[in-house]
Formats: structure tokens, C-alpha cells, sequence
């Protein structure tokens, strides 16, 4: 049963990490105002430059970086449309959703013709899982060994990241002055704009940084988790961690428990695929599945707390006319 | 004191398209002086503030601080130059703190640990020097209006801000806390700094400055030392005497009262009340004028008149039904039913759907009536027939139903809006702001639809702070001050006596208006 509940755990680590980076990367944009939709294309697009570049460079890290620079680029078209051009930032947020699902799938083919996936990776292009010191030795100890050698150590590198990403997104919010002006101009942009700080290049930024974080969240389901991309495996890791980002209410350490809260829950549903609940029968994992959006609803109706979002989100900054 | 004016600005003008919001302004500012800025809404003062401010780019003109030419391209620019500035609407982050708030764009360093600290020992030194005292932990959202904008004047001073900008500072306080700011003004002053303040309230400038410069339709009209001005005087430089309008009308017929008011209160949602106990009556066949400077309560008094707005108390007669508006929840609608039609201030913000075309707008709130609908449809036949007539009967530009509101001129737009109104033919028709942003031709067609009414025998409440238009019209004037009526004048009313009242003077012949109200 232990162990049940430790390899459960374990994966709830792994189905984890892309909803956390995915969610860190929405808070940023999203604190600054700038609401982002398109986490799942940004993430689509990152998995397919990272797996394509992995499979061409045979380096993992190159991979990375491609996948990074593709979620920053599509990230610079949501900016330019919402901050520069003060669109509509969900019609934007959708268009990249869709720009990202239609180009991997071409390109996929078209570059390797496998049906839209890349090929699969070699050895060196794909992120290894890293064994922590002592976790062989310490297996056989009771509870401590299974929590250490099972949970904590064998992740890749980019697992690690992620949950460093929370706290490091707390500092930078609430103990530097980007952070101060970050939350600000998500909040009141015209105080930001009076202050003397340009709102737009501010925007950007954030914009930026959320690329940069959805770009790792991508190439993590890629050139980690698995071992080269697949047409739409994003499979709504996007959506569900915007799902989170309201739920956690803005907030990078509430980000970290509902990303592991709906990763658990798709643990949970892949566990109990097939199994009989004795009374009840197989629970169909479609419940599953729709249950981070179903308890967001619940969030959203009010029935946990009040989630307010920043209060200048969605709204393009123009100055008024006095 | 040096001789050198703290800020001069020459020839400053600034355009919004077809809107010429500041033209030709010429502007000295003494240094450590109280500098009052008076004028209307709408007079351009809060727009040469933002160039001054750097928040808007002037057109052309010379800017000249403290000797020297400058160029303010954003605030940044400005903050350096020692120039803050109080926004009307703070520039405030609810869930931030004081200390956040202060700190914001003044930082010091890319952590904030030292900014943070730095702010919290000068917050304490400002807050001795300048009798400013503020908790620096607070969250903005839970102070009081009047310590929100002691934060917003923390933050200047923070950033070393020898000339300190406030625009419109009063409009969200209470009169002690009015009171105290005014107190705190004169230490700034004191301590050398240059006070900018801008407002439309008389009393104010009176009360606080040392010099005034009054602002007309985006013109700089005059300046004057304010202890050799008066406020008679500065009323009559702020309203103008612009185009004299004549409107041919025989004297008015009035009969029975149509619409008596009673005891009305009003409170606004910031808790201030903003009508106060006002009675007045309207009688068939007579227009009733509402003067006053605005934002003095005429507009609250309208809008709950015409059901937008909920009283806090007071009575309505209409056609011999009373109405306990304390208590009553009827809307917009039900005071139409009422035979109580309503031509709001706003016709952009009120009065029209600009993007609806011109035979939708013509039955916008009516769109109920049997005439024009069927069931749950409209009845698109009806409606066009009955918008091509009052196209014609009023003369409304271009002839074309099918256009979209946006694309007709302001004095068409108007010309819409009273037509869909006159023509439901009301006992009552509410009327506010008639003829604002209006050409003179379709100023004057206004004007005598207006008075053919009356000589309908129909009652008529008018709204304006054109004080040429109220005088044209009315046939009884009702001066606001402070949402009080404070003076009531037949319609050959002195204009210097009415600028007066308008200015909150005390009214010496009270008796009367006591006698003539009720």
C-alpha cells in the first residue's frame, strides 16, 4: 500500500512539473495584466522545437533552448497584439492556440514524415533522470527510503527547476523591483505610467518571461517526459494550468499545491484506469480528467474563497482623454 | 524667494483630433506661491496639467522650469524635474502598501529590500515636517479617500518634488478633510514649494491661493492676484459671455403644477450627499431652469428625477400621483410610462447607441411601445416610418435613417435625441446639457423646440451650465450650490447676481426664495 501511495506520488511529480511551469509562466503575464490563453500553443510550439532541435543537434540543452525561443516568439505575437496594438488578448490568446496547433502538425510532417511526430531521440537529446547521492543505498529503509530514493531523487533536471521556479517567483515578486512594478501594472497601469516607468516595456517583459518558462514547460513534455513530440501532446496541459493559476488565485506557492493537486489527480485516474472500486464500479477517467476544471468552476462560482484576478487584467492600457 | 518663475508655459496648445483642449496658453508661476488653476469642466485645465506633467505631449510651446527650457517626453522627465503631481483619480495600487505605493518607480535599486527602507525613515521625516501622518503598512484600499491622497502627496515629495501639482483635490473629500489639505498646502509653502491647484470650485481658489489664472473653453482668460480679485468676478471670466442668445418667446402661461418635488436627498455611492433637501415645483406650460456650476448636484438631481438614480429620501408629484422616492423602484422606464420624458447630459454616455444606426436610436427606451413593436418583435416598418418623420420635422443631417449615430455631428446627434423624446409627447420632458458640443444653427433649432413645448403647455425642468442658455430659456431660474437651491429668479435675472449665487455667496433675499419655491 506504501508503496502504492509513493509511485502514485511519483507520478504526480512528473505530471506535475509542465502544469507548474505552465502556471509560473501565466503569472507572470497575467500579474502584469497581460491575460494569456495561449499557454497551451506556447507550449505545443516549445515541445515541437525542442524535439525536432533535440533530434537534429542530438543535445538536450540546444533542444531546450529551441523550445524556449519558439514560446518566446510566439509569446512577442501575443505581446505586439495585446500590448503594442492593445488587442483582444483572449482572440490572440486563441489564434496562437491554433497557429501553434496547425504549424507543428504541418512542419512535422513536412520535415519528417512520420505522421506529424519527430523521430525519436538519441541518446544525449533527451533529458536523463538524475539519482540523487546515497538514493541507492538508502532504498531499503523503511518510509525514509521510499520517500527519498522513489519521490525525491530520479527526476530529471528540468523537475527540479520547476518547483525552484516557485519560491524564485515569489523572491522576484514580492523582493525585487521588477516584481514591485510587475504586480503594479497589473493592477493600476496608469500609476506605473505616472510614475515614470513605461507600462509597454514593462508589459514585455512579463510577456517574455512567460515565453521563457512555457518554452521549459514544452520542451519538458518533449525531450524529458518522453522521448521525442507527438502531434497535440500538449493535450489541454495548458488550459488546465490556467485552471490552476486561478485557483492558486495569482499566487506562485498556491501555483505549486494546485498544479500538484490536478497532477495527482491525473496520476490518480491513470492508476485507477481499468480497476473496480468495490460499490461503485470503474470510475471512468473522463471524470477524472475534468475534474481541474470542474473544482475551477466550483473556485470561479465562489464556493472556495474569492479569486480575484489582477485587476487590470485584460484591459489593452490606452491613456484617457481627461 | 528668487525672481525666477518656477514653471512659465508659452503658447502651450494641444489637440484630440477635432477637439482643440488648450490653445495658445500662455502661464506664469511665481515660486513658492499657491497657484490656482479655475475654470469648468471641460475648460482644459486638467489637460495643460498632464503636458505639464508629461503624461501628454503639447502640440507646440515652451515649457520653461525653473529659467530653463525643457522638454518633458513622459513623467519620468517631469519627476526629474521636480514637478508631482496629485491625479484626480489617484494614481494608486489598491493591494499595494504605503511604503509599496511611495516606492513604486523610485525604487533605488533592483532589490527592494533598501528602497523599502529608505521610504519608510524619509516617510517618517515628511511625515514631521509636513504634519502628514500616514500608517506606512496600511494597504491603500482600506484608507479613507482623504489619506489616500496624502499618499498620493507622500509620493511626490518622495521624489523631491519642489512644484506639487493637485488636480482637482477636493472633489472626493469631505469639507474638514478639504479643511486639513488646504492646511497642508500652506506648510508646503511655507517650506518654499510651489503649489499647482486646480479646481472649479470658486470658494476654494479664494480660500487657499495666492494667484489665479481662470480657463475658458481651453483659453487662458486671465490672471489675477487673488487678493484683488473676487469671486463675482471670477465666476463671470469662468461661465463668459460668449454668444448672447436670443430666443424669440412670448411670456409664459403657467398653469397647474405638472411635477412638485419634496424634501429630495440623494447620496451618492461614495456616501456624500449630493442633493440635499431640495423642493421645487414645475407648472404646465413654463420652462424651469437649473443653474450652477457643475458638480454641484444638478446632475444627480436629474438623473434620479428621470429613475436612474435612487433617492435617499423625498417626495415626486407627477400629473397628481405622488411618488415616495425614498422608497420607489421604478426605473427609467416606468418614469417615461409616467409621461416623464428625459434628454440625458450625456447623449454619448446616455442618450444614443453610437454604433446603432439612426432608426434604433430613435425609439431607444420606447422600444416597448405597441406602436413599434408586435409581440416580441419589432415592428421595423413602424419604426422606420415614424424615424423618417422626425428626420424631416427636425431637420436631422444627412436624411439617411439606416446611418449608424456615430456618424452624425454632435448638433444632429442632439437633434436625435430630443426628437425621440418631444415627440412621445411627455407632460414632463427633463432636459440637461441641451445644447453642449453643439453648432449655433443647431443651437437655436433646439432652443425653440424647447419653448414651442412650453407653449404646448407642457412642463419643462432644464439642466445647463451655460448660464446664457438658462437665462435664454428659462422662465423661472433655480440656482445649485452645493446641492442645495440656493436662490431662486424670475427670467430677467441678472447674470452678475446669478454668478453670485452660483458662486455659493450667501443669498440675502432668502424670504423670497423661500416664498417662491413652494
Amino acid at each position: 500500500m506504501f508503496e502504492i501511495v509513493i509511485l502514485t506520488l511519483d507520478s504526480t511529480v512528473r505530471l506535475s512539473t509542465p502544469l507548474l511551469l505552465a502556471c509560473l509562466a501565466g503569472l507572470y503575464s497575467e500579474r502584469s495584466g497581460v491575460v494569456d490563453i495561449g499557454l497551451e500553443g506556447k507550449m505545443l510550439g516549445a515541445a515541437f522545437g525542442a524535439g525536432a532541435v533535440a533530434y537534429l543537434t542530438g543535445n538536450a540543452w540546444i533542444g531546450l533552448l529551441a523550445g524556449m525561443a519558439v514560446s518566446i516568439g510566439l509569446a512577442l505575437i501575443h505581446g505586439f497584439a495585446s500590448i503594442t496594438n492593445r488587442g483582444n488578448q483572449i482572440v490572440s490568446g486563441v489564434a496562437i492556440n491554433f497557429l501553434a496547433a496547425g504549424l507543428t502538425a504541418l512542419l512535422g510532417q513536412t520535415w519528417f514524415r512520420q505522421g506529424g511526430r519527430t523521430p525519436s531521440l538519441p541518446e544525449g537529446g533527451r533529458f536523463r533522470d538524475i539519482i540523487l547521492p546515497y538514493a541507492e543505498e538508502l532504498r531499503d529503509v523503511p518510509v525514509i527510503g521510499g520517500i527519498y530514493s522513489e519521490l525525491l531523487s530520479g527526476h530529471n533536471i528540468l523537475v527540479y527547476a520547476a518547483f525552484v521556479a516557485v519560491p524564485l517567483t515569489w523572491w522576484v515578486l514580492f523582493r525585487t523591483r521588477f516584481g514591485l512594478r510587475l504586480r503594479a501594472v497589473g493592477e493600476n497601469p496608469a500609476a506605473v505610467d505616472t510614475a515614470g516607468i513605461s507600462v509597454t516595456w514593462l508589459r514585455y517583459r512579463a510577456v517574455i518571461a512567460c515565453g521563457a518558462l512555457c518554452g521549459v514547460a514544452g520542451a519538458y513534455l518533449s525531450i524529458a517526459q518522453s522521448s521525442g513530440f507527438i502531434k497535440d501532446m500538449t493535450a489541454g496541459k495548458g488550459f488546465i494550468a490556467l485552471a490552476a493559476l486561478i485557483f492558486a488565485k495569482w499566487k506562485p506557492a498556491n501555483a505549486m499545491f494546485a498544479c500538484l493537486l490536478f497532477g495527482f489527480l491525473d496520476a490518480v485516474a491513470i492508476r485507477m484506469q481499468g480497476q473496480k472500486i468495490p460499490g461503485i464500479g470503474e470510475i471512468p477517467v473522463q471524470f477524472f480528467q475534468a475534474l481541474p476544471y470542474i473544482l475551477t468552476v466550483i473556485l470561479l462560482a465562489g464556493f472556495i474563497g474569492k479569486a480575484i484576478p489582477p485587476k487590470a487584467a485584460g484591459i489593452p492600457y490606452l491613456k484617457e482623454r481627461s | 524667494m528668487s525672481d525666477t518663475p518656477a514653471i512659465e508655459l508659452r503658447k502651450i496648445n494641444k489637440r484630440f483630433g477635432p477637439v482643440h483642449a488648450n490653445k495658445d496658453i500662455d502661464l506664469v508661476v511665481k515660486k513658492g506661491s499657491i497657484h490656482g488653476i479655475i475654470g469648468e469642466n471641460g475648460a482644459g485645465k486638467s489637460t495643460l496639467m498632464s503636458i505639464l506633467y508629461g503624461f501628454y505631449q503639447a502640440d507646440d510651446g515652451d515649457i520653461i522650469v525653473d529659467g530653463k527650457k525643457v522638454t518633458i517626453s513622459d513623467s519620468k522627465a517631469a519627476i526629474s524635474m521636480g514637478i508631482g503631481m496629485v491625479h484626480q483619480h489617484f494614481m494608486l495600487v489598491d493591494n499595494f502598501s504605503v511604503l509599496e505605493n511611495v516606492v513604486l518607480g523610485a525604487e533605488d535599486s533592483a532589490l527592494l529590500s533598501g528602497g523599502i527602507n529608505r521610504a519608510r525613515s524619509e516617510l517618517k521625516r515628511l511625515e514631521e515636517e509636513y504634519e502628514l501622518r500616514v500608517d506606512p503598512e496600511a494597504l491603500i484600499q482600506d484608507l479613507p479617500v482623504g489619506l489616500q491622497q496624502r499618499v498620493e502627496i507622500l509620493k511626490a515629495l518622495y521624489r523631491s518634488a519642489e512644484v506639487l501639482i493637485l488636480d482637482e483635490p477636493t472633489g472626493v473629500l469631505t469639507p474638514p478633510e478639504a479643511d486639513h489639505l488646504f492646511k497642508i498646502l500652506e506648510v508646503l509653502k511655507n517650506e518654499g514649494k510651489t503649489v499647482l491647484l486646480i479646481t472649479h470650485k470658486l470658494r476654494e481658489i479664494m480660500a487657499a491661493t495666492d494667484t489665479v489664472s481662470v480657463m475658458r473653453r481651453g483659453e487662458m482668460v486671465a490672471t489675477r492676484e487673488t487678493a484683488s480679485t473676487s469671486m463675482e468676478e471670477l465666476a463671470e471670466l469662468m461661465v463668459g459671455r460668449s454668444v448672447l442668445l436670443r430666443v424669440d418667446k412670448k411670456p409664459a402661461q403657467p398653469k397647474a403644477p405638472v411635477m412638485e418635488v419634496e424634501n429630495l436627498t440623494v447620496t451618492d455611492s461614495r456616501g456624500v450627499q449630493v442633493v440635499k433637501d431640495v423642493s421645487f415645483n414645475v407648472r404646465a406650460g413654463e420652462v424651469v431652469g437649473i443653474a450652477g456650476v457643475s458638480g454641484n448636484g444638478q446632475s444627480e438631481l436629474l438623473e434620479t428625477l428621470a429613475g436612474i438614480r435612487r433617492a435617499t429620501r423625498g417626495t415626486l408629484k407627477i400629473n397628481g400621483e405622488t411618488i415616495d422616492l425614498g422608497t420607489s423602484t421604478l426605473d427609467a422606464a416606468d418614469m417615461r410610462a409616467k409621461s416623464m420624458g428625459h434628454v440625458p447630459e450625456d447623449r454619448h454616455r446616455m442618450g444614443l447607441i453610437n454604433s446603432f444606426s439612426e432608426y434604433e436610436n430613435s425609439i431607444l427606451g420606447y422600444h416597448r411601445d405597441p406602436a413599434y413593436s408586435k409581440g416580441v418583435l419589432m415592428d421595423l416598418a413602424a419604426i422606420k416610418k415614424n424615424a423618417v418623420a422626425e428626420i424631416e420635422k427636425y431637420d436631422i443631417r444627412p436624411p439617411n435613417p439606416m446611418l449608424k449615430t456615430a456618424n452624425f455631428s454632435g448638433g444632429n446627434q442632439q437633434k436625435i435625441v430630443l426628437a425621440r423624446e418631444i415627440e412621445r409627447d411627455p407632460e414632463v420632458l427633463l432636459v440637461g446639457q441641451p445644447t453642449r458640443g453643439v453648432d449655433i444653427g443647431a443651437i437655436e433649432f433646439i432652443h425653440r423646440r424647447i419653448v414651442e413645448m412650453r407653449d404646448a403647455g407642457k412642463g419643462i425642468l432644464l439642466v445647463s451650465v451655460e448660464l446664457d442658455e438658462i437665462r435664454a430659456l428659462s422662465d423661472r431660474v433655480l440656482v445649485m450650490f452645493d446641492g442645495k437651491i440656493v436662490g431662486e429668479r424670475g427670467a430677467d435675472a441678472d447674470e452678475g447676481e446669478l454668478g453670485l449665487l452660483m458662486a455659493g455667496v450667501e443669498d440675502n433675499n432668502k424670504m423670497a426664495v423661500e416664498g417662491g419655491a413652494l
